[in-house]
């Protein structure tokens, strides 16, 4: 991979108790299928993020299991609903083990 | 809701009585005398019973055609699924006996097919921008300036040389000095993403729609709706580009937009406007007319659809349950207005005229006369060019060919030697008299696009049919929403049947090497010359030149009649 | 004049119009059998219902590689009554599974979009598991084209 993957997440700052907030997350990954063939006729191998983890304050509240089937630079959206001020942590794990982190602050009042 | 009042069909019977009492008394014949004696005056064209306090004024798929022109609508228009049969989908005397037309009128000559040539030496051009401007004036100084409404549908800056070269300033300058309020688009984004954003921004129209977002975070790429105070009534107009804009049209152009239809985020639009108090919501839609007619059934709260993109002209008002659809035809052949009338912030009438622009009968206005040659005055010489003259009557609708296209697939065999020739089913592009030169203007107008480039490839048998089963699916999918527009695939040098009512795959049969006479075989290889693809960094020359070169060599072009596509299931 | 065609050019209509993509030469596609025995692998024979689920999908997608997807299954999600699990499956492609979500009642809506590469024109299958072990399931189809000649 030319470049480390770099998470970009959208999430407001704030909300107000109750909230349903909605959160986009990006990474740039080329998700490899593992079912290319390279010019010389010989299977790319898998390489694919296989899982996002939001979790807030310590504890998952969204996840996602990706296949191969996921675009390349894989987009996810979700909602939660805003209840105590605290912290996301977004998490995306590669098949070859890396984990890449986003970590963003959320008021709530 | 319930009393709409449908004039439109009784506004036509007024034209087009005298003609029928003449073609009636002396057996028949729509030539000659009745003919002549039912061309419409100004005042016909402009005569509407006002009602309430609101005018819209619609405008659609003009293709940048800035002077008078003829264009022949459809001798073939199939419908499928629900759309069977139904208007739009009637051509000739079908079409005539459903809005009560008579033979030979100006209102058959503006909207059927049949006869047209003849009709046209008689009744002249249609069209102009400078015609055009004479009937919005005439209606803006009836109503008030501050009652009316006017509503451009898209396809408004591509289509001729002097838009492409341009890149569309000059039909942003005319659609400015019309003063139109709002646009939406298809053909524009062919401009690419930056140029219509930088006129989005300055233009003095709004340029709406719902339905483009960026494919990065799903965000709007431009507003999706404007509300606009006329006739003391709150017009909500919610713009809908062409859904299929990023299918149907090189998607490089516009790489970080994505179209779709969007009917919830439509209905959204709908609910938001009427919270904000909208008493008129109308969609300035570029669906195509069977996409509307459909989405109309499923989308509440709309009150008016304007129709674009599939060029049909109606000259009545389609109701599908409390929305009416309204079809504006294209060219600027035909300027529709809608007098609405308001209570309890509800709609309690509308009537509807489709005004036929003659450009014979209508006074030309001066300033925008003016604008319009100093717009082609750099390309005049251009555009005068002549390049040879026709033998044949040359149109370009119809769902499977049209004699302008059999001449572009002729060009592209001859000038690329090539077995078959692809020329896409595009709508748009004048209509040509046997007589009449051919001009460079004619040749662009019929092929003035930003990726021109006309390739010459292999491809198999099996690609082929491919090709054109894909295509079929296109316009014959039963579910409009599966549509994209459009007509049938021209084709060059190669026969076939289709089977409409098949899906896709089985459509297509009885592919034919026209030369040989031999069945086209599905391993074999063939050498294709085709143009518009939609593929980043085509090779090849610009089509004009290469239609431009085949006629200019013959001179005199003569098209024999097309008889290589057998149509079944209709 | 005629134009020449000893120039290289290098695209024509097969790749011009993208049917590289749909021309080459297919691997083992997944088929609806593959997306019934995901399911089965998932949850058995229990019963799945149909209702709940709005799937959202373009009839017709505007890139194979890029194609958006949104589900949103109708669910109060409070503790008592939440969205477990909802699997996505295409039957169209060489692997039937595109994506599983693990919902929780902090959500407050069981709605979440993402984007997937489809083959070819196929059916796209969503599987809902409720907090009560309820199954519901929603279907859609879209079409991948060759596109072009619009207009």
């Amino acid at each position: 991979m030319a470049t480390q993957p770099t998470p970009r997440v959208r999430v407001p700052a704030q909300a107000k108790p109750g909230e349903m907030i909605e959160i986009k997350t990006l990474i740039s990954h080329e998700m490899e299928s593992g079912q290319r063939k390279d010019a010389a006729g010989k299977t790319v191998p898998r390489k694919i993020i296989n899982k996002f983890t939001a979790q807030f304050n310590g504890k998952t509240v969204f996840e996602a299991d990706w296949n191969p089937a996921i675009s390349a630079n894989p987009y996810q959206s979700f909602f939660y609903k805003a209840a105590e001020s605290g912290e996301f942590t977004f998490s995306w794990k590669d098949d070859d083990g890396s984990d890449y982190v986003s970590k963003n602050k959320l008021t709530v009042a | 809701m319930e009393k709409y009042m449908l004039i439109s069909r009784r506004d036509f019977l007024q034209a087009t009585a005298a003609a029928s009492a003449i073609t009636a008394a002396s057996g028949y014949g729509p030539l000659g005398r009745a003919a002549a004696q039912q061309r419409l005056s100004q005042s016909d064209i402009l005569r509407f019973d006002p009602l309430g306090t609101v005018t819209i004024l619609h405008i659609t798929d003009v293709h940048a055609q800035l002077m008078p022109l003829h264009f022949r609508e459809p001798s073939v228009n199939l419908g499928v699924g629900d759309s069977k049969g139904l208007p739009p989908h009637i051509t000739d005397a079908e079409f005539r006996k459903y809005f009560k037309i008579a033979t030979g009128s100006a209102d058959a000559f503006a909207l059927t097919a049949d006869d047209f040539v003849s009709l046209a030496r008689n009744y002249g051009r249609m069209g102009g921008m400078d015609r055009i401007a004479t009937l919005v004036g005439a209606v803006r100084a009836e109503r008030g300036n501050d009652n009316v409404l006017l509503l451009d549908g898209g396809d408004t800056w591509q289509g001729s040389w002097t838009s492409l070269q341009t890149r569309a300033q000059d039909m942003v300058d005319v659609m400015s000095a019309l003063k139109v309020d709002a646009m939406v688009g298809h053909w524009e984004f062919t401009y690419g993403a930056d140029r219509v954003k930088e006129i989005a921004d300055k233009a003095p129209f709004a340029f709406l729609a719902q339905n483009v977002r960026d494919n990065e975070w799903q965000e709007p790429v431009f507003d999706g709706r404007k509300m606009f105070e006329r006739g003391g009534a709150k017009i909500a107009v919610i713009g809908q580009a062409l859904p299929r804009t990023a299918v149907a049209n090189p998607r490089w152009m516009f790489p970080k937009w994505e179209f779709g239809i969007r009917e919830e985020d439509i209905q959204k639009q709908v609910d938001e406007a009427r919270a904000e108090g909208a008493s008129i919501v109308v969609l300035l839609s570029h669906n195509g007319f069977d996409v509307d007619q459909k989405l109309a059934g499923r989308v509440k709260g709309l009150d008016i659809i304007l129709t674009a993109h599939t060029h049909d002209a109606m000259p009545g008002l389609i109701k599908v349950g409390n929305t009416v659809l309204v079809a504006s035809g294209s060219h600027g052949k035909f300027l529709s207005r809608l007098d609405i009338e308001v209570k309890d912030k509800k709609i309690s009438g509308i009537r509807f005229k489709l005004m036929p622009v003659f450009a014979d009968a209508i006074a030309p206005d001066n300033a925008m006369s003016a604008l319009v040659e100093k717009v082609r005055a750099p390309f005049a010489k251009d555009l005068a060019r002549v390049v040879g003259k026709t033998d044949s009557f040359l149109y370009r609708r119809g769902n499977f060919n049209g004699t302008f296209d059999d001449l572009i697939c002729d060009a592209m065999r001859s000038q690329r030697d090539a077995d078959i020739a692809l020329s896409p089913g595009f709508r748009w592009g004048g209509s040509l008299l046997p007589g009449d030169t051919i001009t460079w203007e004619h040749v662009t107008n019929a092929t003035a696009i930003t990726y021109p480039n006309c390739y010459r490839n292999q491809m198999t048998g099996a690609q082929l049919k491919e090709v054109l089963e894909d295509v079929a699916d296109n316009i014959f999918h039963p579910d409009p929403y599966f549509q994209g527009g459009g007509d049938m695939v021209r084709v060059g040098g190669m026969g076939y049947a289709i089977d409409i009512a098949k899906p896709i795959g089985s459509r297509i049969s009885q592919l034919t090497h026209l030369k040989s006479g031999q069945p086209i075989e599905a391993g074999k290889t063939y050498t294709v010359a085709g143009w518009a693809s939609i593929n980043e960094n085509t090779q090849g020359p610009p089509i004009w030149d290469v239609v431009a070169a085949h006629v200019s060599k013959s001179g005199t072009v003569k098209v024999e009649p097309n008889t290589d596509v057998k149509v079944t299931g209709a | 004049m005629k134009f020449t065609t000893s120039r290289r050019e290098t695209l024509g209509l097969a790749a011009a119009a993208g049917l590289a993509a749909l021309l080459a030469p297919r691997m083992s596609i997944a088929d609806e059998p593959a997306v019934a025995a995901e399911i089965k692998k998932l949850y058995g024979d229990k019963k799945i219902e149909s209702g709940k689920i709005k799937l959202d999908v373009p009839e017709i997608a505007e890139n194979g590689l890029v194609v958006p997807i949104n589900i949103d299954v109708e669910s109060p999600m409070t503790d008592a009554d939440y969205v477990k699990a909802v699997h996505v499956f295409a039957d169209g492609n060489p692997l039937p599974g595109i994506v599983t979500y693990r919902f929780t009642p902090a959500c407050g809506k069981a709605s979440a979009s993402t984007r997937m590469r489809l083959a070819q024109t196929q059916n796209i299958v969503c599987v809902a598991e409720m907090s009560n072990g309820n199954l519901h399931m929603a279907k859609a189809n879209v079409k991948v084209t060759i596109g072009g000649c619009g207009g």
